[in-house]
């Protein structure tokens, strides 16, 4: 059996971590791109767990991750919200057709 | 009486009529009598002089009062003041000026009526006076040197005051002019002075020469300093050779003459070297004595041929003034003064005679128009007589007094040095003197009139005219000066009024006769006498004056007695045809009669030299001074065009191509620009992952 150890936790959170990245660079769907913060910020929670588990920090990785998990549902909140407006009025949620930041 | 109340005085005389000359001038257009403000000013000018002269030579007699006061400070060591300075010397010359001054206005009261600037030739008196005052009562060179300018101002005015005629205006030019090559020296010499003493004061320019401080540490340069500030007289006192302004000048009023160019404004030029005597050293004061004479002798020989009453009067000046000069040259101190005074009231007399004669005859100078005057002027002539006994140095005159003592000086400097020719030549032009005062009177006043429509014409004057006449003719008698007729030795004027003279130039560069005999003895003694505050002439000059006295008024009594008579065996009994004299001595006449020829000489070197180099100067300004400024702005444009061209081509170039080159850079960068958010994330992580690599 091995034993786990904080380096498991990091290859996980930064696998996790690549693939959010991924998602976010190169899905059309802005749903889909939301998805991938979502993948990230979990990523930074595995860290934060797995820090706390294996250093002498206390209880703050907890708390930060507990904070973090109620900061992304704000955030898709919002996220949601902008992407329902903006398919209001580009009547597309293809972020490739989105460019009007270029102006 | 106390100190205070004299200086008071002294600027109430100093100030009421720089007063007068204000209020004349300002409301001369307006008002038509206002003259008679000044006229009333000059006469309290002259009460208060009075009263000044009076209470010094009474209570303060042996004081010398002086008052300063600072005007600006340069450093703590540079303070330039102002101040007066009364000794006898400043009460009996301001009592002179005053008078005179004030009986020229009474005078010219007449004089000038009439005249469509009446009112600012009485300003012009006033500003005269003011400025007169100045020089007399002023206690530091500097000072002087203002007046001295300010003077020569109203002089030029007044000489040009009927500016209408060219001849004046051109007088007036010419005084002022010849003037300024003499105050260039004085400049000089007082420049000279402030860089050695820090200071314009008389006495701590005096006292400091007395402790031994010279200019460059120099007998030399002590002897240049004394003619250099005597350069300042020379042009004032018209002295040979700058004396050729002065017979012009008689182009103003002939009041004017009377007070300015006879008494007064030609005498500060002998009051400045009586002011400076203290530091003449025996070098200058021989160079002092030889233009003296030359100023003496030239213009009495001029004098002899002269048509021009005023003219004749005019050299008759400069002959005078040359003798108080040689006077003060050969060191005769108190009769230079004494001459001075005497000299200012018996020729403001001849002066105001002659106005008074050509009053009379309509403004008629020429003597050969004139004759039988006696009989319509009787008046004129008693004081022209008198006057003229005055010049002539006949006994019971003031003049006699005066002009026997410089005779009597000179005399003794003869016998002293063994140089005789200031004697000799000071007999000469009083025999002149004589003879030319005389041929001027019997040619006026006596035998027949030969301009006979102007002789039926003239009158007497009125009063305002006749008695500053009389006054000036009263003074002109021994009687104010000394109750011994003979020798003023012994008189008040001459032996309590006129202080001594102080010497401070180191012992060993004065005359012999001028040592003081104490240094012989001992240093010590010899300190404390140098700053001592009189004096005196070794007992040698005392003596040789004394034995001087009586030979030199023998032979002056006889060379003015044969002037006189020659004079009236020329021009009154005709026994000698005058007309064929002169044309058997026609060359020796005309050098006379054409005032050996200075002007036409000064006119062929001077004038023309300067007029010459100013051509010359023209030509290097038009064509050197000129041709370079216009080379350099030719230069300035060809370079001009090139960094036009280079500013066109390299700078608007470089600009253009970083222009040229963001333009392409930015053309390039642009495709960055997607406005896709997921763009922008790659690079972003892109670059991060660079940056990891790097760091």
């Amino acid at each position: 059996m091995i034993e786990v150890g904080l380096n498991h936790f990091l290859v996980v959170s930064t696998l996790l971590f690549s693939m959010g990245i991924y998602a976010i660079v190169s899905r059309k769907n802005a749903i889909q791109v939301l998805m991938g913060v979502e993948l990230i910020l979990n990523a930074a929670n595995i860290n934060f767990i797995a820090f706390t588990r294996f250093g002498n920090f206390g209880l703050q990785g907890h708390l930060i991750a507990l904070f973090i998990i109620v900061l992304a549902a704000a955030e898709a909140a919002i996220a949601l919200a902008i992407v329902l407006n903006i398919y209001k009025t580009l009547s597309t949620v293809n972020v490739d057709e989105v460019d009007s930041l270029k102006d | 009486m106390t100190e205070n109340s004299i200086i008071n005085i002294s600027l109430a005389i100093l100030f009421l009529p720089l007063l007068g000359f204000v209020v004349t001038l300002l409301l001369g257009k307006k008002v038509k009598s206002i003259y008679l403000f000044e006229v009333f000013l000059i006469t309290v000018v002259l009460i208060a002089s009075i009263f000044l002269a009076f209470s010094k030579l009474s209570y303060f007699i042996d004081d010398k009062i002086v008052s300063e006061l600072e005007w600006f400070r340069l450093s703590d060591t540079l303070v330039i003041n102002l101040g007066f300075l009364l000794d006898n010397i400043t009460v009996l010359m301001l009592f002179v000026v005053a008078l005179i001054s004030a009986l020229v206005h009474y005078f010219s009261i007449a004089y000038m009526k009439g005249d469509e600037r009446y009112n600012r030739y009485f300003a012009y008196l006033g500003i005269f006076t003011f400025s007169m005052n100045g020089i007399v009562l002023t206690n530091n060179i500097l000072m002087m040197y203002i007046f001295w300018e300010l003077v020569g101002l109203s002089s030029y005015l007044l000489i040009g005051f009927w500016f209408e005629k060219k001849s004046a205006s051109d007088a007036g030019k010419k005084a002022f002019l010849v003037n300024r090559i003499g105050d260039l020296g004085m400049f000089a010499g007082i420049l000279i002075l402030f860089l050695t003493y820090n200071t314009f004061s008389f006495d701590a320019i005096f006292q400091a020469i007395g402790t031994g401080k010279l200019p460059f540490n120099s007998d030399f340069w002590l002897s240049v300093t004394g003619i250099l500030l005597f350069m300042g007289a020379i042009g004032k006192s018209a002295q040979f050779p700058l004396h050729v302004w002065l017979p012009d000048a008689m182009e103003g009023p002939t009041p004017v003459s009377a007070l300015i160019h006879a008494a007064t404004m030609v005498a500060a030029g002998v009051y400045l070297t009586i002011r400076i005597f203290g530091l003449l050293t025996a070098d200058a004061m021989m160079f002092i004595a030889v233009i003296g004479m030359l100023s003496a002798f030239i213009p009495a020989t001029i004098a002899l041929t002269q048509n021009d009453i005023k003219k004749v009067l005019a050299y008759s000046t400069v002959s005078q003034l040359g003798y108080m000069i040689m006077a003060l040259g050969v060191g005769a101190y108190k009769f230079a003064f004494f001459h001075l005074v005497t000299h200012a009231f018996f020729k403001a007399c001849l002066f105001l005679g002659s106005g008074s004669v050509i009053h009379a005859m309509h403004h008629e100078q020429d003597i050969r128009n004139m004759g039988g005057l006696r009989k319509k002027l009787p008046l004129t002539y008693a004081t022209f007589l008198i006057s003229s006994l005055a010049i002539s140095g006949i006994p019971l005159t003031s003049g006699f007094l005066s002009k026997d003592g410089i005779l009597a000086s000179t005399f003794a400097f003869g016998s002293l040095t063994g140089n005789w020719i200031f004697a000799i030549v000071g007999f000469l032009v009083a025999l002149m003197t004589a003879f030319y005062m005389f041929r001027l009177i019997i040619i006026t006043f006596h035998g027949e009139p030969r301009d006979h429509h102007k002789y039926d014409h003239a009158h007497e004057s009125p009063f305002v005219m006749a008695m500053p006449l009389a006054v000036l003719a009263m003074l002109s008698i021994f009687i104010f000066y000394t109750p011994n007729p003979f020798s003023a030795d012994q008189g008040w004027f001459f032996s309590k009024w006129i202080n001594s003279a102080e010497l401070h130039a180191p012992n060993a560069t004065r005359y012999d006769f001028m040592r003081s005999e104490v240094s012989n003895h001992s240093e010590a003694v010899s300190e404390t006498h140098s700053t001592h505050e009189e004096i005196t002439y070794s007992e040698k000059y005392t003596e040789a004056m004394h034995s001087a006295h009586y030979p030199a008024m023998i032979i002056s009594e006889i060379v003015a007695a044969i002037g006189i008579l020659l004079a009236f065996v020329f021009y009154q009994w005709k026994k000698v045809n005058v007309d064929k004299l002169t044309a058997s001595i026609q060359p020796l006449y005309n050098f006379s009669l054409n005032k050996w020829y200075f002007d036409e000489f000064y006119h062929k070197t001077f004038v023309a030299g300067l007029l010459g180099l100013s051509k010359i100067i023209y030509w290097f300004d038009s064509k050197i001074v000129d041709g370079i400024v216009n080379g350099s702005a030719e230069v300035t444009r060809k370079l001009a065009f090139f960094t036009g061209g280079f500013d066109r081509i390299v700078v608007d170039g470089l600009v253009n191509l970083m222009a040229y080159i963001s333009g392409f850079i930015g053309l390039i960068f642009r495709r960055v620009q997607t406005g896709k958010v997921q763009t922008y994330l790659v690079l972003v992580i892109f670059s991060i992952i660079i940056l990891l690599f790097l760091f």
